[in-house]
């Protein structure tokens, strides 16, 4: 079973994180939610594995 | 689509063919009468399931509460392997001579294709992926069948009324227009549908989920362009936030299905001054004459065991399913034609009861795996929460873009057989093979050619019990006691393309055990008479 990577893989962190927030910039609420919708089908089609995945949605879920 | 109306209920269906009800001698008897078989309900589950206990010898007496077949379509989506199960059955033919053939499903975003399929794109077989049939025709056409089979005695307006398990026996209490009487039964089939009122009187707890939506169901008369295609729409422009799907059926009647939400009034929804111009929005115009119209909602449950001592379920009193999908009558009759060569095998001692565990276990995961098609169909086609919606809706906008969203766009994933996986029926494969054949599954079809040269398909020459079919070799094998032997290359031919070689992966020698309902149970690449032997015992259930 392959495991989320969570130790950082970007080169320029953040050009990444800008590059996210420059996507978001002049939508409303409703169309940045229909912006992640779409972001985040596409992002987990490329990852593929079940398993990263189920690992990634636990972590996202848990928040403390 | 089985579910029944849940606003108006079925006694309010207009008649369409009336039977008669018929005393019986057992109505006079003293003592009850002993029967092998009795099956409750004469739907499509119940009716296929005597017509095939018929066909295998068996005395079948069906009690039905009705003596009528009620208007409307309801489940109108026959599945190739049904189709397949009912030219076994001697129906094939009225019924696909009836029926739209399909295979083209088109899915709607608003007003733009997002998503096309092919549900048979491969040639070379008999039946087509699926037939649209009103259930009222095929119920006729079962009737007929069932009429002409001396083996069945159908008993309409005969409504069980109380049941008593007495060990090797049900003592069956029915009522009659001429008052009650009562039977034994060996065997007490519950084929009596979603409501099944067996099911109460055993008490057994039918778990699962209730889904809180309204659709409408409209068959329309109309003469239209339309071609012979599944279309269903997500957030159609004349029905905004909603779905629709379209069918075409015979006699130029049209299915339409409209998702309401669970807010919407029954009664008021169902009335023409609010189903006509809803149904003028979506077709735009107004030259139809509406048929019938129900609403419904659904549920996705089943209950825990198929069998209760000599009491066993199939069809929509074991399980329901949502109706995306066409799981439901499809799935019954696949119980029917499961339970059918078991049972024979069991009253004629040539198995043990332990056979029937089988049933249950197959048929059990069965619905496990219809239950979870049509529960994630209806989570995308009935979004429950806003950002659920959005998700959905990103499914659909990227579907027309890239290719995974378009798999993933779900208006119902249609109806196909299952694979029995882990059944103890089965005796594993040692060696691997290749093609569409799946040890578990109904056999593929392929067109044949006879010896004496006409043209047929393989499943049409399949025996009644378990057959063999050998690959001819060097050696020419001898019959193996308890299955019909069906040499490849001698009795059958493959044809011109190959379409047995190549879904069988048939190589010289490659011999093949298929089961009374055409699912394979094993396969070797050579032909050994103990090998087999221990292959239909354990298909008999010797190994469970």
């Amino acid at each position: 079973m392959a495991d989320l990577i969570t130790t950082s893989q970007l080169a320029v962190p953040d050009a990444l994180y800008n590059a996210l927030v420059d996507a978001h910039r002049d939508l409303d609420d409703e169309q940045s939610a229909e912006l992640n919708a779409r972001l985040v089908l596409l992002l987990a089609n490329h990852i593929g594995d079940p398993d990263v995945l189920a690992q990634a949605i636990a972590l996202a879920r848990h928040t403390d | 689509m089985t579910v029944d109306t849940a606003g108006a209920g079925a006694g309010e269906r207009k008649t369409l063919y009336q039977f008669g009800y018929r005393r019986s001698t057992d109505q006079d008897a003293v003592t009850p009468v002993r029967h092998p078989v009795v099956i409750v309900g004469a739907g499509p589950v119940g009716m296929s399931l005597a017509i095939d206990l018929a066909q295998r010898g068996q005395k079948v007496v069906i009690v039905d509460d009705a003596d009528r077949i009620g208007e409307g379509s309801r489940a109108i989506c026959f599945a190739k392997r049904t189709l397949e199960i009912w030219d076994r059955l001697g129906v094939g033919t009225p019924m696909l001579d009836t029926g739209v053939t399909w295979r083209v499903g088109k899915n709607f975003l608003r007003d733009k294709l997002v998503y096309q399929f092919d549900l048979l794109p491969d040639d070379g077989h008999k039946m087509p992926a699926f037939i649209n049939l009103q259930q009222y025709y095929a119920e006729r056409f079962l009737a007929e069948r069932t009429a002409a089979m001396p083996g069945i005695d159908l008993r309409w307006r005969n409504k069980v009324t109380a049941i008593d398990r007495r060990g090797d026996h049900v003592r069956v209490t029915l009522e009659t227009p001429e008052g009650a009487y009562r039977l034994d039964a060996d065997w007490l089939i519950a084929c009596d549908g979603a409501k099944s009122p067996l099911r109460g009187m055993l008490d057994i707890a039918f778990e699962g989920q209730v889904f809180e939506d309204r659709f409408l169901i409209a068959d329309v008369r109309m003469t239209a362009d339309f071609p012979a295609e599944r279309w269903f729409w997500f957030d159609p422009p004349f029905h905004a936030g909603q779905s629709a799907l379209l069918h075409k059926q015979p006699d130029n009647i049209w299915r339409i299905d409209l998702q309401l939400g669970w807010e919407a009034d029954q009664l008021e929804e169902q009335k023409p001054e609010n189903v006509v111009p809803r149904i003028e929005r979506m077709l735009g115009h107004s030259d139809f004459e509406l048929e019938w119209v129900s609403l419904y909602t659904f549920q996705c449950r089943r209950i825990a065991g198929f069998v209760h001592d000599r009491v066993i379920f199939a069809g929509d009193s074991a399980h329901q399913v949502s109706p995306f999908g066409a799981r439901g009558a499809n799935s019954g009759v696949q119980d029917a034609e499961n339970l059918a060569w078991k049972l024979d095998l069991v009253i004629r001692g040539e198995a043990g009861e332990g056979l029937l565990d089988s049933y249950d276990l197959e048929r059990s995961a069965a619905a496990d795996e219809n239950i979870a098609h049509s529960t994630r169909s209806t989570d995308f086609i009935a979004p429950k929460t806003p950002m659920e919606r959005r998700l959905r809706n990103a499914v659909l906008d990227l579907a027309a873009r890239t290719e995974f969203a378009r798999d993933m766009v779900n208006s119902g994933r249609l109806s196909t057989p299952t694979v029995y996986r882990n059944t103890p029926l089965s005796t594993p494969d040692e060696t691997p093979f290749a093609g569409s054949a799946r040890l578990g599954a109904p056999v593929p079809d392929c067109p044949m050619t006879t010896a004496s040269g006409e043209a047929t398909w393989l499943l049409q020459a399949l025996g009644q019990g378990f057959t063999i079919l050998h690959v001819a070799a060097d050696e020419t094998p001898q019959a193996v006691p308890g299955a019909t032997l069906i040499v490849v290359g001698r009795d059958l031919m493959d044809d011109v393309e190959r379409h047995f070689a190549r879904r069988y992966d048939a190589t010289p020698g490659a011999t093949y055990l298929i089961r009374p309902d055409q699912h394979l149970a094993a396969r070797f690449r050579s032909f050994d008479r103990d090998t087999l032997g221990a292959a239909i015992a354990r298909a008999c259930g010797a190994g469970a």
